[in-house]
């Protein structure tokens, strides 16, 4: 078996061979499904009931895809450079750190100058996580994929730490929580009663940002070429280690900003769960969005209402809820797949 | 100074082998598949396949030996898909990587729900016991540590003469290495570069597998979520610390062993000064200041990480 590119990329080739991955993912997860003895027909009609059958489920899918969002959107930009930060965990973390310890009261302002100021620490939060690796890659050549994923345990123990420590909410009753943010602090609810907050919209704002960045800036040009081939950038005078330190930190900062819009936007507070794996999540939502910007804000709804829609499942069929991860898993591997071959004919011989 | 007593406990000494025995496996088959030009990221979950499978097998009325040839089994399938998707298909191996490690660490997870939908205490099975080599084992300090051990243990060191004899002293070994490092020559020479790539990435699998029923089947009893805990990714750091050798790999495995062994007395004794976290962080902080130490001298597989395809330069 071989394969040939292709000349030019058709158009149906474009949009079936995706399709035909995400229904192949599918057929995978039904006979997962026939393994723990339930229909899944009956299953997946539960999951798309449980994500967007009422107006709670789907407001719950978009609360969400919010954090996806935005760690989608730390993937993407840090991949298109061919950046591999997969360290986006420790930067939602060191994020949230950031939006609680300048936020729970060291700067009582009013909200027009408290929001900016929490969303840039928690930015510079990010960026500075994702720093480390990215200065280590240039200098010394370490591969920034294992230093990002340890960091993220690092990152982890760290908030441990402090959560137990110097951020321990006094009026806790023993749990490792910090105090909760300001009320200036706190992000509006969009609906009232809902838990989907403003934050939501930020993120669709942050998406719609770094697609100008990405076609229209300077920067988003050098980034792609850097991406595409880093040695033939360095010919054309880019200057290859600048732009990728400047990747480092918009990637981060997004993955900064989630955390800063779950703590402010839902939660109040920083937990040790505060993200059930969301910057792992985000890797997925980037690649399923081809690394579009745009197309990231669609593909973190989908895997979101996946998320949702599984738990609501679990509940009734008692199928269990990691159903959802094995959907999420097969569909970023097949689409990987259906993407590359989307460029080469396969030859059986 | 009790710091330094701790050097010269026997326990000591026999942790730090128990905590490397994992490490060994992870970090041998980790190295052959990087050796064959292929990064596999997916090995954290495939550890956590190997002891599930091989937990499980036990479980299900299987023998210990029969559990760890299952999560072989388990480990080389999982390499087969990673193998496929990358060397032919020539996708990302880092996206893939961790698409591996995400389909088969959710796996296990709904397996597990599957089987013990509600369980709370996670059941339990009789794991390997230590095994004393006569004589050898009443040698003090060292006797307890080297040989009175779990089997697997003892296989673990067998597989560092085994992988180094493979590699450097069989045809297929240096096909291995040939692929890896100029697919183009070994092309040239008549091998198929495809299959052995994809051969490769299975028999590492299969290591790394074997590693993580360590976990269930000798130094725990039973099956958590995340019980990896990251090992996956240090044995990574711990391959690029060995500069592909396998000798240096089991001597980088015993010194994380022996610094994580010695943190843990040390976190006992200075608990009221410093936070335990900070002792939980420093494997983590090792592994990267070890990458940063040797990035300087290594020389990496010339194909690490490049697809290839005929014909294509």
């Amino acid at each position: 078996m071989r394969l040939e590119p292709l000349e030019k990329r058709s158009t149906f080739r474009m949009i079936a061979l995706p399709v035909l991955a995400l229904i192949f993912a599918m057929a995978i997860c039904a006979v997962l499904v026939m393994l723990s003895g339930a229909s899944p027909f009956q299953v997946f009609g539960l999951m798309v009931k449980g994500a967007l059958g009422s107006r709670f489920a789907a407001l719950e899918t978009l609360t969400r895809a919010t954090p996806l969002i935005f760690t989608g959107l730390a993937a993407a930009v840090a991949f298109r450079a061919k950046l591999w930060n997969i360290g986006a965990e420790a930067q939602l973390y060191i994020g949230a750190v950031m939006t609680v310890v300048m936020g729970t009261g060291l700067l009582p302002l009013p909200w027009p100058i408290l929001w900016p100021v929490l969303m840039i620490s928690a930015m510079l939060g990010g960026a500075l996580v994702l720093s480390v690796p990215t200065f280590l890659k240039t200098r010394f050549g370490v591969d920034e994929v294992v230093t990002t994923l340890l960091l993220n345990f690092v990152a982890l123990l760290f908030v441990s730490m402090l959560l137990e420590g110097v951020l321990k909410d006094p009026m806790g009753l023993g749990w490792p929580q910090s105090k909760k943010v300001l009320a200036d602090a706190v992000l509006p609810r969009l609906v009232s009663g809902k838990r989907l907050h403003l934050g939501f919209v930020i993120a669709i704002l942050a998406a719609v940002v770094v697609w100008i960045i990405d076609r229209r800036s300077a920067l988003g040009y050098e980034m792609r070429a850097v991406g595409h081939n880093a040695k033939a950038a360095h010919f054309a005078g880019i200057p290859v280690n600048t732009v990728l330190a400047k990747t480092a930190l918009l990637s981060g900062g997004l993955a900064g900003l989630a955390g800063w819009s779950e703590v402010t936007g839902l939660k109040g507070n920083l937990t040790l769960d505060l993200s059930p794996g969301f910057g792992y999540t985000g890797i997925v939502v980037a690649m399923l969005a081809m690394l579009h910007p745009l197309g990231v804000i669609a593909s973190a709804i989908f895997v979101a209402a996946v998320f949702v829609g599984a738990d609501a499942m679990s509940r009734t069929a008692g199928v269990p809820s990691y159903i959802a991860q094995v959907m999420v898993a097969t569909s970023l591997l097949s689409m990987v797949s259906a993407i590359m071959l989307t460029r080469y004919r396969v030859r059986w011989r | 100074m009790e710091a330094l007593d701790i050097l010269f406990t026997a326990s000591l000494w026999a942790a730090v082998i128990r905590i490397a025995s994992p490490l060994i496996f992870g970090t041998l088959g980790e190295l052959i598949c990087e050796r064959a030009g292929v990064l596999n990221l997916g090995i954290e979950g495939i550890m956590t396949a190997g002891a599930f499978a091989g937990w499980l097998t036990v479980y299900l009325g299987g023998g210990l030996w029969m559990g760890v040839a299952v999560a072989a089994l388990a480990g080389a399938m999982f390499g087969l898909l990673h193998g496929t998707l990358v060397v032919p298909l020539g996708l990302s191996q880092h996206v893939t990587g961790i698409g591996v490690t995400l389909l088969s660490t959710s796996l296990c997870y709904y397996a597990y729900r599957l089987v013990f939908p509600e369980v709370t205490s996670p059941p339990k099975i009789e794991p390997f016991q230590p095994l004393s080599v006569p004589v050898l084992s009443d040698i003090p300090l060292l006797g307890p540590a080297l040989f009175q051990q779990s089997p697997l243990t003892y296989l673990a060191f067998a597989m560092v003469v085994a992988v180094s004899w493979f590699l450097y002293r069989t045809p297929a070994g240096l096909a291995v290495r040939t692929v890896g490092e100029n697919p183009a020559a070994a092309e040239a020479q008549g091998m198929n570069v495809t299959t052995i790539r994809i051969l490769a990435v299975m028999a590492g699998s299969a290591l790394m597998g074997v590693g993580g029923s360590f976990i269930t089947l000798s130094a725990f009893n039973s099956f958590f979520f995340e019980m990896m805990n990251g090992r996956g990714w240090i044995c990574i750091a711990l391959v690029v610390f060995s500069a592909w050798h396998p000798g240096k790999a089991l001597l980088g495995a015993l010194l994380f062993g022996l610094f994580d062994a010695y943190q843990l007395r040390l976190q006992q004794l200075a608990s009221a000064a410093v936070p335990y976290q900070v002792f939980l962080m420093m494997p983590y902080v090792l592994s990267i200041i070890a990458l940063i130490v040797m990035s300087r001298r290594v020389a990496y597989p010339r194909a690490l990480m490049v697809p290839y395809r005929k014909g294509e330069r």
